[in-house]
């Protein structure tokens, strides 16, 4: 089996300029897909690849037309979509399954939709289960199924209506390891020896590997806003091994390109000019966000790497500690931003400073990220406004109303949250969970470095 | 944050409350036209055998009441839900809907009905079963509404993306969802409006008494006439009738329900009913399944997928839609207007005094109300816990105290009337273990849930620590049952404004006994047709209401959800 035979170069589905954009409470708007532009072709696999919060779901609602564009247009076989497209069928990570419909319920679901009769449908949806490997389990509730065969259901009530175009959004993360990796084969299969007659198959990912394996063409988005940043072909042959060379190099080298995602703009300043296309924001100074770090995991990690020589590589660190590129990044991210380590083409090399901070104890690795934590914007700016304060202490939600100009409602709270936690562990300033409050003791304000802060 | 949850007064509230105040007048501008119905006045009979009849027509009112609240609580849950224009009227609305005591109508909503249909039963009937609609719908209409906004974004998604139409979503997405919400509450609601009908079937307007053959007249008159073997007749019949009802219907309507639960585990305890299971195994119900119900799901998808709009909307429709919308909220906006000014006129009747002992008398209603929930709160809690803690005795006695629960205490009020009405004080001081007699329930369920569900590690750890008894209580148990108690303090304080209407003005032997307090003003001024002062009694009563949920209650719930929760 090589190259799929079914490909005849016709574009199914076309994005023109596709923007989204979320107006927050106070009408600040949040940009989260920009100008992105790409076609699927007849015959197709296609991995959307991003880091999560990347709108890459939100990109894969708008092309099944659950989801309107702000601007911009989406084109089905040349038609603009308006309305859930009947011609695509969606997979759901959760698998979104109604748990009051036996499986072959669910399965029939899109059929009456269609207004099938039933005898028809009953006989299709046999068919599917049947095709999908769970006969027998007709009957049964979701419940009483595991993840994996639940997802099987999923994916049988997908196809039951026959769709061009499959859509799924991370059809295999909810699954362990084993499971996800038999259905992928399984589903592979089905595809590859055009068992179902659809015609393209999208699929949103954050697993490099996944991607790799499964996909023809790996589209790679970037995050805040969305774009498209590589369009990567993927020609190796199927079936695929993990273990070949061809299959590592291409893996890693998408590794190279994803964590090179923020390269461009690694100064930690606490403004950024806005990009000039974005009317509403109207020059307002940007805020950087900070990754959502722990840093209890930050401090594990930075031992691990010391213990393996001072540098490792990404890709083998996260496959030994059972991360994905997704949990993972947020960590080595946090390390660069506190000049810990720094990742060179999808390696990780610890800094001098690094080097000493794992050879400290608890309380000067604190004393070391207190130090860090002096030049991240967000921090400077709470510790700035708690100094200047004259009870020294300020609610929660002013800080949250500032980071809603510049970040969505979920966003601010994720980053004041890590923010708050950072300067907990720092013993910056303190956080009252029942008051919402954050304040400074009187330790805090003698310390000459929450001081020093008076100054910028 | 939805606006259910949120404490304080908003400007919405504000116009909504207002517009009420209108419609109530409006009503009320409209009874007074009513001509006194003659027709009625016939003794109830106490004769035995009469029993079962008596229990089948209060059965019949209750039955046509909640068909109504069903039909009512769907409709406007789904407005509520899903038209974001709507739901900024409907909640607030509905919040303040539930907080007005629906006795305070009965006069009104009588009067009402009776210019409606002169001369006859009907209106009457027609008023009493409205009144229990108006005392079971608010909590049905909030359990719904919560189960259509809290279905998850990819359920959602899903039937959108299979293309299924609005009613092929109702049917197979959102009314399953809201499933279990909606049989809890109905059980609730029926168990609310046995509470009304008990005092809506036997009522005296002015000189003139009204009553309906039912079990709560015959109560009444039993109680009336000093026929303690008949009272007590009456009382086991209306018994029989709650359990047999928990049995035949709620009981197998819940392990039904059950299947309807989002969870993705087989959970521990499922609730089980053996007519349930006669019935899931019947060939009948198998034959009516395939003869009916699917030919049936067919037909309404076909009909309704061709007067309900699809997804694609049209330009033309919409404009009209528009249109329409306009006209709608300008006729509204004039009823209102005109309602407000006829309220105004009603109130500029009043006299300085007059608002002044109003006033007062909320104040003293809401003495009797605190007392009463302390009361309740002294015992439940000791026999709650104790109850919620030991399963032994928790599989023992919470089957009694279901059935000591069920008995709506507007039932047992004549008989207790009767015995109390000589102690020192009288009323004011009877009136408040009416309210306690009425309002102790919800606060015992609610300490029992809150213990039992105190994990056992936790009780655990106060023994390894050897804390003592008090020490228990303070940093285990009072933290632990804090939200259940909360929320049984609310359903309690409804229940206890409302049951003052009742509380504090009895009528019993031809004597009218009173208490001082805004029920007792309410009751007086519906009897006399001071329609002044009953517009300005419900109102300040359904204010004292809604401000107090607003601001002590909500807060207090959300703090104790958000501290004190043990998940």
């Amino acid at each position: 089996m090589s190259v799929k035979e079914r490909n005849q170069n016709t574009s199914l589905v076309r994005l023109l300029g596709v923007t989204k954009m979320y107006t927050q409470p106070d009408n600040y708007n949040i940009r989260v897909l920009d100008d992105i532009n790409f076609d699927i072709q007849t015959g197709e696999f296609v991995a959307l690849l991003g880091p999560s919060g990347s709108g890459k779901s939100t990109l894969l609602r708008i092309i099944t037309g659950l989801s309107e564009p702000s601007y911009g247009t989406v084109l089905y076989r040349g038609e603009p979509v308006s309305g859930p497209n009947p011609h695509a069928a969606m997979v759901f990570q959760s698998f979104a399954l109604y748990p009051w419909l036996t499986v072959q319920q669910n399965v029939e679901l899109g059929l009456v939709a269609q207004g099938v009769a039933p005898d028809k449908r009953h006989q299709r949806a046999v068919q599917l289960i049947d095709l999908i490997g769970l006969n027998g389990y007709e009957d049964a509730f979701p419940k009483e199924l595991s993840g994996g065969m639940r997802q099987r259901v999923g994916f049988a009530r997908a196809l039951a209506v026959d769709p061009e175009l499959l859509c799924m959004d991370e059809p295999f993360s909810a699954l362990d390891f084993l499971t996800a990796e038999n259905l992928r084969s399984e589903l592979l299969d089905l595809w590859l020896e055009s068992r179902i007659p659809t015609r393209a198959i999208l699929m949103v990912t954050h697993g490099i590997e996944e991607a790799v394996y499964m996909a023809d063409r790996i589209v790679l988005l970037s995050k805040n806003p969305a774009r498209i940043i590589a369009d990567l072909p993927n020609l190796l042959p199927f079936p695929r091994n993990r273990k070949a060379p061809e299959f590592v190099q291409l893996v890693d080298h998408v590794y190279k390109i994803v964590t090179g995602w923020d390269d461009t703009e690694n100064d930690a300043d606490l403004v950024e000019s806005t990009v000039p296309s974005q009317p509403s924001q109207g020059g307002q100074p940007r805020l950087k966000p900070i990754p959502y770090g722990h840093l209890s995991m930050l401090s594990g990690l930075l031992e691990l790497v010391a213990d393996r020589g001072g540098h490792d590589d990404l890709y083998r660190l996260g496959a030994e500690l059972f991360l994905e590129v997704d949990d993972l990044l947020p960590v080595t991210e946090t390390a660069e931003l506190f000049h810990l380590a720094e990742v060179r083409e999808g390696d990780l090399f610890l800094t001098e400073l690094g080097k000493s901070f794992v050879d400290r104890d608890v309380n000067e690795r604190k004393a070391i990220i207190r130090e860090q934590l002096k030049d991240i914007p967000i921090i400077r700016m709470i510790t700035r406004v708690l100094v200047s304060k004259a009870n020294h202490a300020m609610s929660k939600e002013f800080f949250t109303d500032i980071l809603e100009e510049h970040f969505s409602v979920n966003e601010s709270e994720r980053q004041l949250m890590t923010a708050i936690n950072w300067g907990r562990f720092a013993d910056l300033f303190h956080y009252d969970t029942d008051t919402e409050l954050l304040y400074l003791d009187d330790d805090q304000m003698r310390d000459p470095l929450a001081l020093s802060l008076q100054d910028f | 944050m939805s606006a259910q949850d949120r404490p304080g007064v908003g400007f919405a509230d504000i116009l909504v409350g207002a517009s009420l105040l209108a419609m109530i007048s409006v009503i009320i501008a409209w009874s007074t036209h009513a001509h006194p119905y003659t027709a009625e006045s016939g003794q109830i009979s106490l004769a035995w055998w009469h029993l079962p009849l008596d229990a089948t027509y209060s059965w019949l009112r209750m039955l046509a009441a909640y068909a109504l609240s069903l039909v009512f609580t769907l409709i406007y849950g789904y407005l509520a839900a899903f038209n974001t224009r709507a739901e900024k009227i409907l909640l607030p609305l509905l919040d303040i809907l539930q907080s007005i005591p629906v006795l305070s109508f009965l006069p009104v909503v009588l009067l009402a009905f009776i210019a409606l249909f002169p001369h006859s039963r009907i209106g009457v009937n027609l008023a009493s079963i409205m009144l229990i609609f108006t005392g079971q719908v608010w909590n049905m209409v909030f359990a719904v509404y919560h189960g259509f906004i809290t279905i998850p974004r990819d359920l959602r998604e899903s039937a959108l993306s299979l293309n299924l139409s609005p009613w092929q979503r109702f049917r197979t997405l959102e009314l399953p969802y809201a499933m279990v919400g909606l049989v809890w509450n109905s059980m609730m609601s029926w168990a609310g409006g046995w509470f009304f009908l008990m005092a809506a079937e036997m009522f005296s307007l002015g000189n003139r008494s009204y009553q309906l053959q039912g079990l709560g007249s015959y109560l009444q008159t039993a109680a009336n006439q000093g026929r303690w073997g008949a009272e007590l007749a009456g009382l086991a019949t209306l018994v029989l009738v709650i359990v047999l009802m928990d049995q035949l219907v709620w009981r197998p309507l819940l392990a039904w329900a059950d299947k309807f639960k989002m969870e993705m585990v087989e959970g521990g305890e499922r609730p089980r009913s053996a007519v349930l299971r006669i019935l899931r195994r019947s060939l009948i119900l198998e034959w009516l399944g395939r003869a009916l119900w699917i030919p049936l799901t067919q037909w309404s998808d076909h009909l309704f997928s061709n007067t309900l709009p699809r997804w694609r909307r049209n330009d033309s429709v919409l404009n009209i839609v528009a249109l329409v919308r306009w006209l709608l909220v300008a006729f509204i906006v004039v009823v209102i207007v005109t309602a407000l000014e006829g309220a105004l006129r009603l109130l500029e009747h009043l006299t300085w005094p007059e608002i002044e002992l109003v006033a007062l008398a909320t104040l003293a209603t809401l003495g009797r109300v605190v007392v009463a929930l302390i009361i309740s709160v002294v015992w439940t809690v000791p026999v709650g816990v104790f109850i919620g803690l030991n399963h032994k005795w928790a599989a023992r006695l919470t089957p009694l105290s279901q059935i000591a629960a069920s008995v709506p205490a507007t039932a047992l009020f004549p008989g207790i009337v009767a015995l109390l009405i000589h102690i020192h004080g009288g009323l004011n001081v009877a009136s408040v273990l009416l309210m306690v007699l009425g309002t102790q329930w919800y606060i015992l369920f609610n300490v029992i849930a809150g213990a039992s569900a105190i994990p056992e590690d936790l009780r655990e750890a106060t023994r390894i620590f050897r804390l003592s008894r008090s020490k228990t209580w303070t940093t285990l148990i009072l933290p632990a049952i804090a939200p259940f108690l909360i929320t049984g303090l609310i359903t309690a304080a409804g229940g206890a404004w409302n049951a003052s209407i009742v509380a504090e003005y009895v009528s019993f032997h031809h004597h009218v006994y009173t208490a001082f307090g805004v029920g007792a003003i309410i009751a007086q001024s519906s009897q006399d047709r001071g329609f002044s002062v009953l517009l300005l009694a419900t109102s300040l009563l359904a204010l004292t209401v809604v401000l107090i949920n607003r601001l002590v209650w909500r807060r207090l719930y959300n703090k104790a959800a958000e501290r004190y929760s043990l998940s």
